[in-house]
Protein backbone atom coordinates (compact mmCIF):
# COMPACT_ATOMS: atom_id res chain seq x y z
CA UNK A 1 0.00 0.00 0.00
CA UNK A 2 1.35 3.40 -0.91
CA UNK A 3 1.37 6.28 1.53
CA UNK A 4 -1.42 7.88 -0.50
CA UNK A 5 -3.60 4.78 -0.21
CA UNK A 6 -2.89 4.63 3.50
CA UNK A 7 -3.73 8.30 3.90
CA UNK A 8 -7.00 7.80 2.04
CA UNK A 9 -7.89 4.84 4.26
CA UNK A 10 -7.09 6.80 7.43
CA UNK A 11 -9.16 9.78 6.33
CA UNK A 12 -12.09 7.57 5.44
CA UNK A 13 -11.93 5.73 8.75
CA UNK A 14 -11.75 8.93 10.79
CA UNK A 15 -14.61 10.42 8.80
CA UNK A 16 -16.67 7.36 9.68
CA UNK A 17 -15.88 7.43 13.39
CA UNK A 18 -15.85 11.17 14.03
CA UNK A 19 -17.79 12.77 11.18
CA UNK A 20 -17.53 16.21 12.74
CA UNK A 21 -13.76 16.39 12.23
CA UNK A 22 -13.03 18.71 9.32
CA UNK A 23 -10.85 17.47 6.51
CA UNK A 24 -8.63 20.49 7.13
CA UNK A 25 -7.92 19.37 10.71
CA UNK A 26 -6.48 16.10 9.51
CA UNK A 27 -2.97 17.37 8.95
CA UNK A 28 -0.09 14.99 9.34
CA UNK A 29 0.97 16.27 12.76
CA UNK A 30 -2.48 16.04 14.28
CA UNK A 31 -2.48 13.87 17.40
CA UNK A 32 -5.45 11.53 17.46
CA UNK A 33 -6.20 11.89 21.16
CA UNK A 34 -5.28 15.45 22.01
CA UNK A 35 -5.95 17.30 18.75
CA UNK A 36 -8.72 15.24 17.19
CA UNK A 37 -10.22 14.40 20.60
CA UNK A 38 -10.68 10.74 19.86
CA UNK A 39 -11.21 8.85 23.11
CA UNK A 40 -10.06 5.32 23.80
CA UNK A 41 -13.26 3.81 22.41
CA UNK A 42 -13.01 5.92 19.23
CA UNK A 43 -9.42 4.85 18.87
CA UNK A 44 -10.33 1.19 19.24
CA UNK A 45 -13.01 1.60 16.57
CA UNK A 46 -10.46 3.32 14.32
CA UNK A 47 -8.04 0.42 14.70
CA UNK A 48 -10.88 -2.01 14.01
CA UNK A 49 -12.10 -0.13 10.95
CA UNK A 50 -8.60 0.12 9.50
CA UNK A 51 -8.02 -3.59 10.07
CA UNK A 52 -11.15 -4.27 8.05
CA UNK A 53 -10.13 -1.92 5.27
CA UNK A 54 -6.44 -2.62 5.01
CA UNK A 55 -5.92 -5.97 6.72
CA UNK A 56 -3.39 -4.44 9.10
CA UNK A 57 -4.01 -5.45 12.69
CA UNK A 58 -2.34 -2.93 14.98
CA UNK A 59 -1.46 -4.67 18.25
CA UNK A 60 -1.86 -2.72 21.46
CA UNK A 61 1.90 -2.67 21.96
CA UNK A 62 2.22 -0.55 18.79
CA UNK A 63 -0.38 2.05 19.78
CA UNK A 64 2.36 4.54 20.68
CA UNK A 65 3.62 4.48 17.07
CA UNK A 66 0.25 5.46 15.67
CA UNK A 67 -0.58 8.38 17.94
CA UNK A 68 -0.57 10.90 15.08
CA UNK A 69 -2.12 10.91 11.63
CA UNK A 70 1.35 10.71 10.04
CA UNK A 71 2.38 7.87 12.34
CA UNK A 72 -0.74 5.92 11.49
CA UNK A 73 -0.31 6.45 7.74
CA UNK A 74 3.34 5.38 7.85
CA UNK A 75 2.50 2.33 9.95
CA UNK A 76 -0.16 1.14 7.50
CA UNK A 77 1.93 1.90 4.42
CA UNK A 78 4.81 -0.15 5.79
CA UNK A 79 2.70 -3.20 6.59
CA UNK A 80 0.19 -3.69 3.82
CA UNK B 1 -57.34 -0.61 28.75
CA UNK B 2 -53.97 0.97 29.14
CA UNK B 3 -52.38 4.14 28.04
CA UNK B 4 -48.88 4.70 26.88
CA UNK B 5 -47.80 8.03 28.37
CA UNK B 6 -44.99 10.48 27.84
CA UNK B 7 -42.47 9.25 30.38
CA UNK B 8 -40.14 11.34 32.49
CA UNK B 9 -36.64 10.72 31.23
CA UNK B 10 -34.75 12.39 34.01
CA UNK B 11 -35.17 14.80 36.89
CA UNK B 12 -35.10 17.79 34.59
CA UNK B 13 -37.55 16.75 31.89
CA UNK B 14 -40.92 18.46 31.62
CA UNK B 15 -42.00 17.75 28.07
CA UNK B 16 -41.02 15.73 25.06
CA UNK B 17 -41.72 15.57 21.36
CA UNK B 18 -42.75 12.47 19.48
CA UNK B 19 -40.39 12.18 16.53
CA UNK B 20 -41.18 8.65 15.46
CA UNK B 21 -43.75 5.95 16.07
CA UNK B 22 -42.22 2.47 16.00
CA UNK B 23 -45.64 0.82 16.08
CA UNK B 24 -48.94 1.34 14.37
CA UNK B 25 -52.50 0.56 15.33
CA UNK B 26 -53.03 -3.20 15.34
CA UNK B 27 -49.49 -4.03 16.42
CA UNK B 28 -49.06 -6.31 19.38
CA UNK B 29 -46.62 -5.02 21.99
CA UNK B 30 -45.04 -6.77 24.94
CA UNK B 31 -43.91 -4.94 27.98
CA UNK B 32 -40.48 -3.62 27.11
CA UNK B 33 -41.06 -3.43 23.36
CA UNK B 34 -39.99 -0.12 21.88
CA UNK B 35 -42.97 1.98 20.92
CA UNK B 36 -41.86 5.49 20.10
CA UNK B 37 -38.89 7.79 19.77
CA UNK B 38 -39.08 10.90 21.93
CA UNK B 39 -36.97 13.99 21.42
CA UNK B 40 -35.80 15.57 24.67
CA UNK B 41 -33.24 18.28 25.27
CA UNK B 42 -30.61 15.59 25.52
CA UNK B 43 -31.18 13.05 22.80
CA UNK B 44 -33.69 11.11 20.78
CA UNK B 45 -34.79 8.44 23.19
CA UNK B 46 -36.45 5.11 22.45
CA UNK B 47 -39.35 4.59 24.80
CA UNK B 48 -40.75 1.16 25.62
CA UNK B 49 -44.23 0.02 26.52
CA UNK B 50 -45.13 -0.73 30.13
CA UNK B 51 -48.23 -2.59 29.03
CA UNK B 52 -48.84 -5.68 26.99
CA UNK B 53 -51.57 -5.57 24.40
CA UNK B 54 -52.62 -4.28 21.03
CA UNK B 55 -52.04 -0.70 20.01
CA UNK B 56 -55.56 0.58 19.46
CA UNK B 57 -54.86 4.16 18.60
CA UNK B 58 -52.02 6.63 18.43
CA UNK B 59 -53.15 9.80 20.17
CA UNK B 60 -50.33 12.18 19.38
CA UNK B 61 -48.98 13.10 15.98
CA UNK B 62 -45.37 13.04 15.04
CA UNK B 63 -43.82 16.42 15.67
CA UNK B 64 -46.09 17.29 18.60
CA UNK B 65 -44.59 18.34 21.94
CA UNK B 66 -46.55 17.28 25.01
CA UNK B 67 -45.96 17.45 28.80
CA UNK B 68 -44.72 14.44 30.76
CA UNK B 69 -47.68 12.21 31.60
CA UNK B 70 -49.74 12.93 28.49
CA UNK B 71 -51.38 9.85 26.99
CA UNK B 72 -49.67 9.06 23.69
CA UNK B 73 -51.35 5.84 22.63
CA UNK B 74 -54.15 3.58 23.72
CA UNK B 75 -53.27 -0.05 24.39
CA UNK B 76 -55.98 -2.67 24.75
CA UNK B 77 -55.69 -6.26 25.90
CA UNK B 78 -57.54 -7.83 22.97
CA UNK B 79 -57.81 -6.81 19.35
CA UNK B 80 -61.61 -6.91 19.62
CA UNK B 81 -61.50 -4.20 22.24
CA UNK B 82 -59.23 -2.23 19.96
CA UNK B 83 -62.02 -2.05 17.40
CA UNK B 84 -64.41 -0.41 19.84
CA UNK B 85 -64.64 3.34 19.64
CA UNK B 86 -62.72 5.46 22.07
CA UNK B 87 -65.82 6.36 24.07
CA UNK B 88 -66.90 2.75 24.64
CA UNK B 89 -66.98 1.23 28.11
CA UNK B 90 -63.51 0.45 29.38
CA UNK B 91 -62.30 -3.01 28.56
CA UNK B 92 -61.91 -5.34 31.49
CA UNK B 93 -58.28 -5.71 32.22
CA UNK B 94 -56.85 -9.18 32.28
CA UNK B 95 -55.09 -10.21 35.45
CA UNK B 96 -51.40 -9.87 34.87
CA UNK B 97 -50.72 -13.51 35.67
CA UNK B 98 -52.87 -14.79 32.82
CA UNK B 99 -51.04 -14.54 29.54
CA UNK B 100 -53.37 -13.20 26.88
CA UNK B 101 -54.53 -15.77 24.38
CA UNK B 102 -52.64 -13.97 21.69
CA UNK B 103 -49.33 -14.94 23.24
CA UNK B 104 -49.91 -18.68 22.81
CA UNK B 105 -46.77 -20.43 21.59
CA UNK B 106 -46.35 -20.16 17.86
CA UNK B 107 -46.94 -23.12 15.62
CA UNK B 108 -43.38 -23.20 14.52
CA UNK B 109 -41.34 -26.41 14.51
CA UNK B 110 -41.24 -27.67 18.09
CA UNK B 111 -38.24 -26.44 19.97
CA UNK B 112 -36.36 -28.90 22.17
CA UNK B 113 -37.36 -26.95 25.26
CA UNK B 114 -41.01 -26.21 25.87
CA UNK B 115 -41.56 -22.51 26.33
CA UNK B 116 -41.85 -21.73 30.00
CA UNK B 117 -44.78 -19.57 31.01
CA UNK B 118 -42.60 -17.09 32.85
CA UNK B 119 -39.80 -15.41 30.96
CA UNK B 120 -36.39 -15.94 32.50
CA UNK B 121 -34.82 -12.88 34.02
CA UNK B 122 -32.69 -10.85 31.68
CA UNK B 123 -30.87 -7.59 32.04
CA UNK B 124 -32.21 -4.69 30.00
CA UNK B 125 -29.21 -4.97 27.71
CA UNK B 126 -30.01 -8.59 27.01
CA UNK B 127 -33.69 -7.84 26.58
CA UNK B 128 -32.81 -5.09 24.15
CA UNK B 129 -30.61 -7.48 22.20
CA UNK B 130 -33.39 -10.07 22.16
CA UNK B 131 -35.74 -7.46 20.88
CA UNK B 132 -33.36 -6.40 18.15
CA UNK B 133 -32.81 -9.96 17.06
CA UNK B 134 -36.50 -10.82 17.27
CA UNK B 135 -35.91 -13.48 19.92
CA UNK B 136 -38.80 -14.28 22.24
CA UNK B 137 -37.09 -14.59 25.60
CA UNK B 138 -39.76 -16.95 26.90
CA UNK B 139 -38.47 -19.57 24.50
CA UNK B 140 -34.85 -19.32 25.56
CA UNK B 141 -33.21 -21.08 28.47
CA UNK B 142 -30.92 -18.86 30.48
CA UNK B 143 -27.45 -20.10 31.38
CA UNK B 144 -26.46 -17.13 33.53
CA UNK B 145 -26.68 -16.68 37.28
CA UNK B 146 -30.01 -17.98 38.67
CA UNK B 147 -31.10 -18.93 35.17
CA UNK B 148 -30.79 -15.39 33.85
CA UNK B 149 -30.47 -14.93 30.12
CA UNK B 150 -27.08 -13.91 28.82
CA UNK B 151 -26.16 -12.28 25.53
CA UNK B 152 -24.83 -15.63 24.37
CA UNK B 153 -28.15 -17.34 25.07
CA UNK B 154 -30.00 -14.77 23.01
CA UNK B 155 -27.50 -14.80 20.17
CA UNK B 156 -27.56 -18.59 20.07
CA UNK B 157 -31.34 -18.54 19.98
CA UNK B 158 -31.30 -15.96 17.22
CA UNK B 159 -28.89 -18.06 15.19
CA UNK B 160 -30.90 -21.25 15.62
CA UNK B 161 -34.13 -19.42 14.90
CA UNK B 162 -32.98 -18.08 11.57
CA UNK B 163 -34.93 -20.47 9.35
CA UNK B 164 -38.02 -20.39 11.52
CA UNK B 165 -40.75 -17.86 11.30
CA UNK B 166 -40.57 -15.18 13.97
CA UNK B 167 -42.31 -16.48 17.06
CA UNK B 168 -44.36 -13.34 17.30
CA UNK B 169 -47.79 -13.59 18.85
CA UNK B 170 -50.55 -12.74 16.44
CA UNK B 171 -53.62 -10.77 17.33
CA UNK B 172 -56.88 -12.58 16.76
CA UNK B 173 -58.54 -12.02 13.41
CA UNK B 174 -59.67 -8.45 13.26
CA UNK B 175 -61.30 -6.14 10.76
CA UNK B 176 -58.30 -3.98 10.00
CA UNK B 177 -55.85 -5.92 7.86
CA UNK B 178 -52.55 -6.19 9.64
CA UNK B 179 -49.61 -7.63 7.78
CA UNK B 180 -48.58 -10.94 9.30
CA UNK B 181 -45.12 -9.62 9.96
CA UNK B 182 -46.21 -6.38 11.55
CA UNK B 183 -44.82 -6.90 15.06
CA UNK B 184 -41.42 -8.03 13.85
CA UNK B 185 -39.20 -4.99 14.00
CA UNK B 186 -36.56 -4.88 11.38
CA UNK B 187 -33.22 -3.86 12.76
CA UNK B 188 -32.41 -0.58 11.09
CA UNK B 189 -30.73 2.69 11.77
CA UNK B 190 -32.86 5.75 12.51
CA UNK B 191 -31.56 7.40 9.35
CA UNK B 192 -32.52 4.36 7.35
CA UNK B 193 -36.01 4.35 8.85
CA UNK B 194 -36.45 8.02 8.13
CA UNK B 195 -35.25 7.68 4.57
CA UNK B 196 -37.41 4.63 3.99
CA UNK B 197 -40.42 6.57 5.18
CA UNK B 198 -39.55 9.48 2.91
CA UNK B 199 -39.16 7.22 -0.08
CA UNK B 200 -42.18 5.11 0.77
CA UNK B 201 -40.14 1.92 1.06
CA UNK B 202 -41.22 -0.93 3.32
CA UNK B 203 -38.16 -1.88 5.38
CA UNK B 204 -39.30 -5.49 5.36
CA UNK B 205 -38.55 -5.59 1.65
CA UNK B 206 -35.00 -4.33 2.10
CA UNK B 207 -32.12 -6.64 2.83
CA UNK B 208 -29.71 -5.25 5.39
CA UNK B 209 -25.94 -5.24 5.09
CA UNK B 210 -25.17 -3.66 8.46
CA UNK B 211 -24.24 -5.39 11.71
CA UNK B 212 -26.54 -8.36 12.38
CA UNK B 213 -28.32 -7.70 9.11
CA UNK B 214 -29.33 -4.21 10.13
CA UNK B 215 -30.64 -2.05 7.34
CA UNK B 216 -28.47 0.96 6.68
CA UNK B 217 -29.21 4.18 4.88
CA UNK B 218 -27.40 2.95 1.77
CA UNK B 219 -29.42 -0.28 1.76
CA UNK B 220 -32.55 1.84 1.59
CA UNK B 221 -31.08 3.94 -1.20
CA UNK B 222 -30.15 0.78 -3.06
CA UNK B 223 -33.72 -0.46 -2.75
CA UNK B 224 -35.02 2.78 -4.20
CA UNK B 225 -34.81 2.93 -7.97
CA UNK B 226 -33.09 6.14 -9.01
CA UNK B 227 -35.51 8.73 -10.31
CA UNK B 228 -38.48 7.14 -8.66
CA UNK B 229 -40.70 9.74 -7.11
CA UNK B 230 -41.41 9.92 -3.42
CA UNK B 231 -45.02 9.47 -2.53
CA UNK B 232 -46.77 12.79 -2.70
CA UNK B 233 -48.86 12.16 0.37
CA UNK B 234 -46.06 12.38 2.88
CA UNK B 235 -47.74 13.63 6.02
CA UNK B 236 -46.78 16.87 7.59
CA UNK B 237 -47.18 16.97 11.33
CA UNK B 238 -50.37 18.68 12.40
CA UNK B 239 -49.14 21.65 14.32
CA UNK B 240 -51.21 21.69 17.51
CA UNK B 241 -54.18 19.48 16.69
CA UNK B 242 -56.10 18.28 19.75
CA UNK B 243 -54.47 14.91 20.08
CA UNK B 244 -57.43 12.68 20.80
CA UNK B 245 -59.37 13.72 17.75
CA UNK B 246 -56.71 13.03 15.21
CA UNK B 247 -55.78 9.50 14.40
CA UNK B 248 -52.04 9.65 14.05
CA UNK B 249 -50.11 8.69 10.99
CA UNK B 250 -50.35 5.08 9.97
CA UNK B 251 -46.75 4.92 8.95
CA UNK B 252 -44.53 3.85 11.80
CA UNK B 253 -41.71 6.12 10.76
CA UNK B 254 -41.19 9.84 10.77
CA UNK B 255 -41.42 11.38 7.35
CA UNK B 256 -40.32 14.82 8.41
CA UNK B 257 -36.74 15.77 8.90
CA UNK B 258 -37.57 19.04 10.70
CA UNK B 259 -39.13 17.14 13.62
CA UNK B 260 -35.62 16.34 14.78
CA UNK B 261 -33.46 19.06 16.14
CA UNK B 262 -30.46 20.14 14.12
CA UNK B 263 -27.19 19.56 15.95
CA UNK B 264 -26.74 23.23 16.81
CA UNK B 265 -30.16 23.64 18.40
CA UNK B 266 -29.67 20.40 20.30
CA UNK B 267 -26.32 21.57 21.65
CA UNK B 268 -27.93 24.77 22.84
CA UNK B 269 -30.88 23.14 24.56
CA UNK B 270 -28.58 20.50 26.03
CA UNK B 271 -26.30 23.18 27.43
CA UNK B 272 -29.30 24.83 29.07
CA UNK B 273 -30.52 21.53 30.51
CA UNK B 274 -27.09 20.72 31.92
CA UNK B 275 -26.83 24.19 33.41
CA UNK B 276 -30.21 23.92 35.11
CA UNK B 277 -29.50 20.47 36.51
CA UNK B 278 -25.99 21.27 37.72
CA UNK B 279 -27.16 24.52 39.34
CA UNK B 280 -29.82 22.55 41.15
CA UNK B 281 -27.23 20.00 42.24
CA UNK B 282 -24.89 22.63 43.64
CA UNK B 283 -27.76 24.44 45.35
CA UNK B 284 -29.28 21.42 47.03
CA UNK B 285 -26.56 18.79 47.45
CA UNK B 286 -23.87 19.40 50.06
CA UNK B 287 -20.99 17.84 48.17
CA UNK B 288 -17.83 16.53 49.77
CA UNK B 289 -14.82 15.47 47.75
CA UNK B 290 -12.17 12.79 48.21
CA UNK B 291 -9.38 11.57 46.00
CA UNK B 292 -6.93 8.72 45.95
CA UNK B 293 -4.12 7.59 43.68
CA UNK B 294 -4.47 4.04 42.40
CA UNK B 295 -1.64 1.88 41.10
CA UNK B 296 -2.80 0.61 37.70
CA UNK B 297 0.23 -1.60 37.03
CA UNK B 298 -1.49 -4.91 37.68
CA UNK B 299 -4.67 -3.92 35.86
CA UNK B 300 -2.90 -2.69 32.73
CA UNK B 301 -0.53 -5.63 32.61
CA UNK B 302 -3.44 -8.03 32.85
CA UNK B 303 -5.38 -6.11 30.21
CA UNK B 304 -2.48 -6.04 27.75
CA UNK B 305 -1.95 -9.77 28.12
CA UNK B 306 -5.66 -10.37 27.61
CA UNK B 307 -5.83 -8.05 24.59
CA UNK B 308 -2.87 -9.78 22.93
CA UNK B 309 -5.02 -12.90 22.66
CA UNK B 310 -8.05 -11.10 21.35
CA UNK B 311 -9.40 -9.88 18.06
CA UNK B 312 -9.55 -6.09 17.89
CA UNK B 313 -13.31 -6.13 18.29
CA UNK B 314 -12.97 -7.90 21.64
CA UNK B 315 -10.19 -5.75 23.07
CA UNK B 316 -10.71 -4.00 26.37
CA UNK B 317 -9.90 -0.42 27.27
CA UNK B 318 -8.77 0.68 30.75
CA UNK B 319 -12.07 2.52 31.24
CA UNK B 320 -13.94 -0.78 31.22
CA UNK B 321 -11.87 -2.03 34.16
CA UNK B 322 -12.39 1.19 36.10
CA UNK B 323 -16.13 1.17 35.43
CA UNK B 324 -16.42 -2.40 36.62
CA UNK B 325 -14.49 -1.62 39.80
CA UNK B 326 -16.66 1.45 40.41
CA UNK B 327 -19.82 -0.64 39.97
CA UNK B 328 -18.66 -3.47 42.24
CA UNK B 329 -17.67 -1.00 44.93
CA UNK B 330 -21.05 0.75 44.63
CA UNK B 331 -22.79 -2.54 45.32
CA UNK B 332 -20.79 -2.85 48.54
CA UNK B 333 -21.21 0.72 49.80
CA UNK B 334 -24.93 1.37 49.51
CA UNK B 335 -24.65 5.00 50.64
CA UNK B 336 -23.16 5.83 47.25
CA UNK B 337 -25.78 4.08 45.14
CA UNK B 338 -29.38 5.23 44.94
CA UNK B 339 -31.60 8.27 44.90
CA UNK B 340 -32.23 11.14 47.28
CA UNK B 341 -35.82 12.25 46.82
CA UNK B 342 -38.40 13.81 49.13
CA UNK B 343 -35.85 14.45 51.88
CA UNK B 344 -34.78 10.88 52.18
CA UNK B 345 -32.29 8.51 50.63
CA UNK B 346 -33.40 5.28 49.03
CA UNK B 347 -30.50 2.95 48.32
CA UNK B 348 -30.71 0.88 45.17
CA UNK B 349 -30.00 -2.84 45.21
CA UNK B 350 -29.15 -2.74 41.51
CA UNK B 351 -26.16 -0.78 40.26
CA UNK B 352 -27.10 1.09 37.09
CA UNK B 353 -23.86 2.80 36.29
CA UNK B 354 -24.24 6.17 34.60
CA UNK B 355 -21.39 6.86 32.21
CA UNK B 356 -20.69 10.47 31.31
CA UNK B 357 -20.32 10.63 27.54
CA UNK B 358 -18.98 13.80 25.93
CA UNK B 359 -20.92 14.62 22.79
CA UNK B 360 -19.06 15.79 19.74
CA UNK B 361 -20.95 19.01 19.32
CA UNK B 362 -20.55 19.89 22.99
CA UNK B 363 -22.39 18.91 26.12
CA UNK B 364 -22.64 15.52 27.69
CA UNK B 365 -25.14 12.87 28.64
CA UNK B 366 -24.75 10.21 31.31
CA UNK B 367 -26.91 7.22 30.41
CA UNK B 368 -26.76 3.99 32.40
CA UNK B 369 -25.23 0.61 31.82
CA UNK B 370 -27.79 -1.50 33.65
CA UNK B 371 -26.67 -3.94 36.34
CA UNK B 372 -23.06 -3.05 35.62
CA UNK B 373 -21.83 -4.85 38.73
CA UNK B 374 -23.25 -8.15 37.48
CA UNK B 375 -21.95 -7.92 33.91
CA UNK B 376 -18.80 -9.71 32.89
CA UNK B 377 -16.00 -7.41 31.83
CA UNK B 378 -16.64 -8.36 28.20
CA UNK B 379 -20.34 -7.63 28.44
CA UNK B 380 -19.60 -4.36 30.17
CA UNK B 381 -17.18 -3.43 27.39
CA UNK B 382 -19.79 -4.27 24.75
CA UNK B 383 -22.38 -2.32 26.67
CA UNK B 384 -20.04 0.65 26.92
CA UNK B 385 -19.29 0.70 23.19
CA UNK B 386 -22.95 0.37 22.34
CA UNK B 387 -23.99 3.06 24.81
CA UNK B 388 -21.35 5.59 23.78
CA UNK B 389 -22.14 5.05 20.10
CA UNK B 390 -25.84 5.58 20.64
CA UNK B 391 -25.35 8.52 23.00
CA UNK B 392 -23.33 10.26 20.30
CA UNK B 393 -25.74 9.43 17.53
CA UNK B 394 -28.47 10.80 19.81
CA UNK B 395 -30.41 7.60 20.23
CA UNK B 396 -30.85 6.33 23.76
CA UNK B 397 -33.52 4.40 25.55
CA UNK B 398 -35.83 5.67 28.23
CA UNK B 399 -34.47 3.46 31.00
CA UNK B 400 -30.90 4.38 30.18
CA UNK B 401 -31.69 8.02 30.80
CA UNK B 402 -33.91 7.53 33.84
CA UNK B 403 -32.17 4.77 35.77
CA UNK B 404 -28.57 5.66 36.68
CA UNK B 405 -27.97 5.10 40.41
CA UNK B 406 -24.40 6.42 40.42
CA UNK B 407 -22.35 8.06 37.66
CA UNK B 408 -18.75 7.76 36.56
CA UNK B 409 -16.88 10.36 34.56
CA UNK B 410 -13.60 9.61 32.91
CA UNK B 411 -11.65 12.54 31.55
CA UNK B 412 -8.41 10.61 31.33
CA UNK B 413 -8.36 10.54 27.55
CA UNK B 414 -7.67 14.24 27.43
CA UNK B 415 -4.88 14.08 29.93
CA UNK B 416 -6.23 15.73 33.07
CA UNK B 417 -5.01 14.23 36.33
CA UNK B 418 -8.25 14.37 38.24
CA UNK B 419 -11.87 15.39 37.86
CA UNK B 420 -14.05 16.54 40.76
CA UNK B 421 -17.52 16.18 39.37
CA UNK B 422 -20.94 17.55 40.16
CA UNK B 423 -23.45 14.96 41.33
CA UNK B 424 -26.43 14.29 39.05
CA UNK B 425 -29.55 14.70 41.16
CA UNK B 426 -31.26 12.65 42.45
CA UNK B 427 -28.13 10.49 42.60
CA UNK B 428 -25.82 10.85 45.58
CA UNK B 429 -22.34 10.17 44.25
CA UNK B 430 -20.17 10.78 41.24
CA UNK B 431 -16.88 8.98 40.64
CA UNK B 432 -14.15 10.52 38.50
CA UNK B 433 -11.11 9.00 36.87
CA UNK B 434 -8.27 11.08 35.43
CA UNK B 435 -5.55 10.06 33.03
CA UNK B 436 -3.46 6.97 33.59
CA UNK B 437 0.09 8.27 33.66
CA UNK B 438 3.49 7.00 34.67
CA UNK B 439 4.61 8.45 37.97
CA UNK B 440 7.44 7.88 40.40
CA UNK B 441 6.05 5.71 43.16
CA UNK B 442 7.76 4.58 46.36
CA UNK B 443 7.08 0.96 47.21
CA UNK B 444 8.79 -1.02 49.93
CA UNK B 445 11.40 1.69 50.35
CA UNK B 446 12.27 1.75 46.66
CA UNK B 447 11.40 4.34 44.08
CA UNK B 448 9.94 2.99 40.87
CA UNK B 449 7.91 4.18 37.92
CA UNK B 450 4.33 2.92 37.84
CA UNK B 451 1.19 3.72 35.86
CA UNK B 452 -1.26 5.39 38.23
CA UNK B 453 -4.68 6.99 38.03
CA UNK B 454 -6.32 9.48 40.38
CA UNK B 455 -9.81 8.41 41.34
CA UNK B 456 -12.10 10.96 42.95
CA UNK B 457 -15.43 10.80 44.66
CA UNK B 458 -18.00 13.56 44.97
CA UNK B 459 -20.64 12.42 47.44
CA UNK B 460 -23.74 13.77 49.14
CA UNK B 461 -23.18 14.74 52.78
CA UNK B 462 -26.88 14.29 53.53
CA UNK B 463 -26.37 10.59 52.92
CA UNK B 464 -22.80 9.73 53.87
CA UNK B 465 -19.70 11.01 55.56
CA UNK B 466 -16.10 11.05 54.45
CA UNK B 467 -15.46 7.76 56.19
CA UNK B 468 -17.89 5.86 53.97
CA UNK B 469 -16.65 7.76 50.95
CA UNK B 470 -13.11 6.75 51.80
CA UNK B 471 -14.25 3.15 52.13
CA UNK B 472 -15.75 3.38 48.65
CA UNK B 473 -12.57 4.71 47.03
CA UNK B 474 -10.41 2.20 48.91
CA UNK B 475 -12.60 -0.59 47.54
CA UNK B 476 -12.23 0.69 43.99
CA UNK B 477 -8.46 0.72 44.46
CA UNK B 478 -8.42 -2.79 45.90
CA UNK B 479 -10.59 -4.18 43.11
CA UNK B 480 -8.25 -2.77 40.48
CA UNK B 481 -5.36 -4.71 42.02
CA UNK B 482 -7.08 -7.97 41.09
CA UNK B 483 -8.16 -7.37 37.51
CA UNK B 484 -8.66 -11.07 36.83
CA UNK B 485 -11.54 -11.02 39.33
CA UNK B 486 -13.30 -8.05 37.79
Amino acid sequence: MTEDDARTAVRAAIALIAPEIEEADLNADARLRQDLELDSLDFLRLVETLAGQTGVDIPESDYAQVATVAGLVAYLAARS
Amino acid sequence: MGEFRMPSLGADMEEGKIVEWLVKPGDYVHRGDLVAVVDTDKADIDVESFEEGVIAELLVDIGTTVPVGTALARIVQTPAAGATPHAAAPTKRRPAATPPAATAPPESPPSPKPPSPKPPTASPLVRHLAHQLGVDTRNVRGTGARGALTRDDVERAAASDQPQPQPQPQPQPQPAPVPAHAPARVRSSPRARRLAAELGIDLLTVSGTGPQGAITESDVRAAHPPGAASPADVRKPAAQTPAAQTPAAQTPAAPDEPTRKPAGARAESLRRAIGTLMARSKKTIPHYYLSTTIDMGAALEWMRAANDQRAISARLVPSALMLKAAALAAAKVPEMNGFYTDDRFTPSTAVHLGVAVALRHGGLVAPAIHDADALSLDDLMDGLKDLVGRARSGHLQRAEMADPTITVTNLGDLGVDAVFGVIYPPQVALVGFGAVSEQPVARGGLLGVRPVVTATLSADHRVSDGLRGARYLALVAELLQKPEEL
